[in-house]
């Protein structure tokens, strides 16, 4: 490989802007009479060596912050595109085909049509955030890597031009006999400013807040911890649940996916004052104050089938039941469902009540006997009754309009009569020839809670990566890395310094630390351009 | 007790209002007797202490409302916009003794004026909370977001001036930057109208309703400000006088549906009319362009500086945001509806916001987008977090619009 040698003598790798021994700007860098670009001390990196293998055209690829930031700009607008209508899985309704273009429109149906709709789950947003982490990846690796190589093997003395061409930087004439004293007293006055100084010859290096520059590297950690998290629980089976289920009050069903029954033993809603004004949402309107289901949750026993119970307890909004790795959480309230109804059978000719009978909506008993020897058969029933042309059917399995077809026999009638209820809906006319009247008597209404059943298990995971990117953050942007370098050569004291932020500070803190050292100097911006 | 609080946040907003004229003459003074130097240090302390009055007043409010509700408040617009202004002016102050730059002033403290204005608009009393906002992450998450908010508003103020001093320290007063930058006032001066038109509407409690059918369902939509557009087939119920308007001139263009989406286009309109007489207005009294007048104000400036003050106000909200609107919103997303992350629009604006200033630092240490660049991405991360506040809470459903 081609070595780009400096005149101290140094052979530094190609792509170095810097020589890695004395500081020296290398080639083009010498040209300019701009400040130093001192990223990753001007060291080459991987990316900037290696061209040879697809490898390191991939590498190179990725280790681009160009590339980066493309990845991050297309990821935000799809994010902003995604919000202009609901996704799919916030819709009300089934079919988004459908729902999109008459909601919306044209407009409507172009987002569906173009997938975005649903854009949060599609292969074009995955393949992105695995690119940003394939990115944040070989992009930390090909800086940290040279970036500790550099911080760990720094030269105290460093070449006049590195000195003078800092942002920061000072050049002042000092007599021989004075130079000695200048140095230890600039390096007392540093040290009290918490820096850690290293003398060599005529030559010093005061840095402090080096753990800021490890800031990004970590928080990236962080970031590729949280993906690979995200990542964990779309591929492991069993890591990710996402399942709901409605259970009434004083019914016991079995939780979706899962091997627990749940049983829900009371829901309620609380209202806030409803006299109180200031308690409504707006006029007149209540507004909910508590959401609650409480719970018992069991598990059957596989020897005997029978439930034993695992936990019980209140299910609240912000408070979830856990249960081993399934976490509970009440996610909707229904008031008032009907669970069952009663009707009166009466004799229309004497006006005889041939007493009533209960039917569970949910599953409802096939036959009824009543008073003297009447008995009522229900020959069809429709939970949710729809007329689909002149068919009748039901539309789902939950009764929220149940209709019968009912039988009636008993010893005054020849033949069985049949009789239509439909919830609702006034039927007297169809059945004005029957003998007997089925009317209803009674409504039995439960409240429903919605449950939301969740796993995953891949939340420590996430948020370990969150708490990492924090501390990488904090790290990065609370610390500030800065390094000042000071030489003496020919009755010239060099000053030049460096920060990765912050550089009013830095400017301030030399004045401050020229100042206690006797040789009081200027740092401002204005007094480097006139230099 | 009632009073007590509405009475702290109306001196607040005073003396945020003094302290922006005191920051005002302390840049553009003419000070013949006692110097400049002195005159500027003099009124840029009052200023500070006025704002600092203020900021202790709107501290109070803060805590009586706790007291008299019981949660931290920051459940719906007008609170959160209020802890917003709060916000800033207290990343302000923190910035300012830091760079003790007077000029800031004269820019962050006009800004809190119009944000607790802003907030005024919206429904003030105190409302209980529904079930899922009952939990101390709401004064966790919500504030911290907030808090970061303030630090980038910052940031963008300090941007704002930095392309202010950048257009006239080189004379590039024909440039794009100059014609941008003279949007960018103009939109600002749209918020002011928006805020004027609230107030005096609201005051003169104007009122128009109009019924039309959404999905089927007939709705009945109320204006606070006279209706130049109606909702589609929609019929008049009722509608105060306005002068010259006895009908809505033209009607909602059919895609935008919805609900309100009549009454909230009608109030973009007014907002941009309004901002627009007021620019024309003030080009008319002023006879040159905004940004030329405002120039003096910052002139002398070093814009390094600038960048810097406005880098670093980034680099202080920056992590504040990420922890409040990324890190503790999935905490508490995950306890109160289950999933961490759910592409709620709120959520996913908040992640925009974050991938924005991503962008603008990854541009900023590693592209060496410094300057002009840098105080550009910084003016346009506070068009994403105001677009997060304002458009997303009133245009687009979703589980955060609580106003």
């Amino acid at each position: 490989m081609e070595n780009t040698k400096c005149e101290c003598g140094h052979s530094n790798p190609v792509g170095t802007t810097l020589c890695e021994y004395c500081g020296k700007p290398l080639e083009e860098e010498s040209a300019s009479g701009q400040p130093l670009e001192m990223r990753y001390d001007g060291k080459a990196r991987r990316s900037q060596t290696k061209n040879a293998t697809w490898v390191d055209h991939v590498w190179n690829f990725f280790s681009s912050v160009k590339v980066a930031i493309w990845l991050i700009l297309i990821t935000l607008i799809i994010s902003a595109l995604g919000t202009i209508f609901p996704q799919e899985r916030v819709i009300p309704s089934g079919n988004p085909d459908v729902y999109y273009k008459q909601k919306y429109g044209t407009l409507g149906d172009l987002y569906y049509n173009l997938g975005l709709s649903d854009v949060f789950n599609s292969p074009v947003f995955m393949i992105l955030l695995g690119m940003i982490g394939i990115s944040l990846v070989v992009c930390s690796l090909d800086r940290v890597i040279p970036l500790y190589k550099a911080l760990n093997n720094q030269k105290i003395e460093k070449n006049p031009a590195f000195l003078t061409r800092q942002r920061v930087s000072r050049t002042e004439s000092v007599s021989e006999a004075d130079r000695g004293e200048v140095l230890k007293a600039l390096s007392q006055a540093l040290q009290k400013k918490r820096y850690h100084v290293r003398t060599e010859g005529e030559s010093l290096l005061a840095e402090k807040g080096r753990i800021s520059r490890w800031g990004p590297y970590i928080n990236h950690i962080g970031l590729i911890i949280f993906l690979g998290g995200i990542l964990l629980r779309i591929l492991v089976p069993g890591w990710y649940l996402d399942e709901s289920v409605f259970v009434r009050e004083g019914e016991t069903k079995k939780l979706p996916e899962v091997n627990y029954y749940l049983k829900n033993e009371k829901a309620t809603m609380e209202l806030y004052d409803q006299t109180d004004s200031r308690e409504q949402a707006s006029k007149g309107q209540p507004l909910v104050k508590k959401y609650e289901t409480k719970a018992i949750v069991y598990q059957k026993d596989p020897n005997t089938g029978k439930l034993k119970e695992v936990k019980r307890g209140p299910i609240v909004v912000n408070h979830p039941l856990k249960v081993g790795d399934i976490l509970l959480y009440q996610a909707d309230f229904e008031a008032n469902q009907t669970q069952a109804i009663q009707l009166q059978l009466t004799d229309k000719k004497t006006k005889e009540d041939l007493g009533k009978f209960r039917i569970n909506l949910y599953d409802p008993a096939k036959e009824y006997a009543l008073d003297k020897g009447i008995k009522v058969r229900i020959l069809n029933y429709f939970p949710d009754f729809v007329m689909e042309g002149n068919r009748p059917t039901t539309k789902s399995e939950n009764p929220n309009r149940p209709a019968f077809v009912f039988e009636v026999m008993g010893p005054k009638l020849k033949k069985s009569e049949k009789s239509w209820m439909i919830a609702g809906t006034n039927l007297d006319d169809i059945s004005k020839s029957n003998r007997y009247a089925i009317d209803l008597s009674r409504l039995e209404t439960v409240n429903t809670s919605g449950l939301m059943v969740r796993i995953d298990k891949s939340l420590p995971i996430i948020f370990t990566g969150l708490g990492i990117f924090m501390v990488g953050l904090s790290m990065g942007f609370f610390w500030y890395h800065r390094r000042v370098w000071i030489r003496i050569q020919d009755g010239t004291l060099y000053v030049g310094a460096h920060t990765n932020k912050n550089w009013f500070g830095l400017r301030r803190e030399l004045e401050q630390a020229t100042q206690a050292a006797g040789l009081p100097l200027s740092f401002s911006p204005e007094q480097r351009r006139e230099e | 007790m009632e009073k007590a609080m509405e009475y702290a946040l109306f001196a607040a907003f005073f003396f945020y209002l003094f302290s922006t004229i005191a920051y005002v003459v302390a840049v553009t003074g003419k000070a013949s007797r006692v110097g400049k130097e002195v005159h500027i240090k003099r009124w840029g302390k009052r200023g500070l202490i006025l704002a600092m009055i203020g900021g202790a007043l709107h501290i109070l409010f803060t805590v009586i409302r706790i007291g008299i509700s019981g949660h931290f408040p920051t459940s719906n617009m007008f609170e959160f916009t209020a802890f917003l202004c709060l916000s800033i002016v207290i990343a302000f102050i923190i910035i300012y003794f830091i760079y003790r730059i007077t000029v800031l002033g004269a820019f962050v403290m006009p800004l809190a004026v119009i944000m607790l204005a802003y907030a005024a608009v919206f429904p003030t009393e105190v409302k209980p909370l529904i079930p899922a906002l009952q939990s101390y992450w709401l004064g966790v998450h919500v504030t911290t977001v907030a808090i970061g908010e303030g630090a980038l508003a910052v940031g963008f103020v300090a941007g704002l001036i930095y392309l202010l001093c950048w257009v006239g320290q080189g004379n590039r007063a024909h440039t794009r930057t100059a014609s941008l930058l003279e949007g960018v006032l103009a939109i600002l001066l749209m918020l002011v109208g928006f805020v004027l038109l609230s107030a005096s509407f609201g005051g003169l409690g104007y009122q128009a309703s109009f019924q039309h059918t959404v999905d089927g369902k007939p709705v009945v939509e109320d204006y606070s400000m006279p209706p130049v557009v109606s909702p589609i087939n929609s019929k008049v119920v009722a509608m105060d006088s306005f002068p010259g308007l006895d009908k809505a001139l033209f009607e909602a263009p059919s895609w935008l549906k919805g609900e309100k989406a009549a009454s909230k286009l009608n109030t973009v309109i007014w907002s941009v009319v309004s901002g627009l007489l007021l620019y024309g207005l003030l080009r008319l009294i002023l006879r040159r362009r905004l940004h030329v007048w405002l120039y003096p104000l910052v002139k002398n400036l070093d814009l390094e500086m600038v960048d810097e003050v406005s880098y670093r106000a980034i680099a202080i909200g920056y992590p504040i945001f990420t922890l409040g609107g990324l890190v503790f919103a999935m905490i508490w997303a995950h306890e109160a509806w289950g999933r961490f992350w759910g592409w709620d629009p709120k959520e996913t604006w908040a992640l925009i916001t974050w991938l924005f200033y991503s962008v603008y630092l990854h541009l900023r240490l590693s592209r060496g987008w410094h300057g002009l660049q840098s105080s550009w991405m910084a003016v346009g991360g506070f068009v994403v977090i105001m677009l997060n506040l304002i458009a997303v809470n009133l245009v687009l459903a979703g589980l955060h619009s609580y106003a």
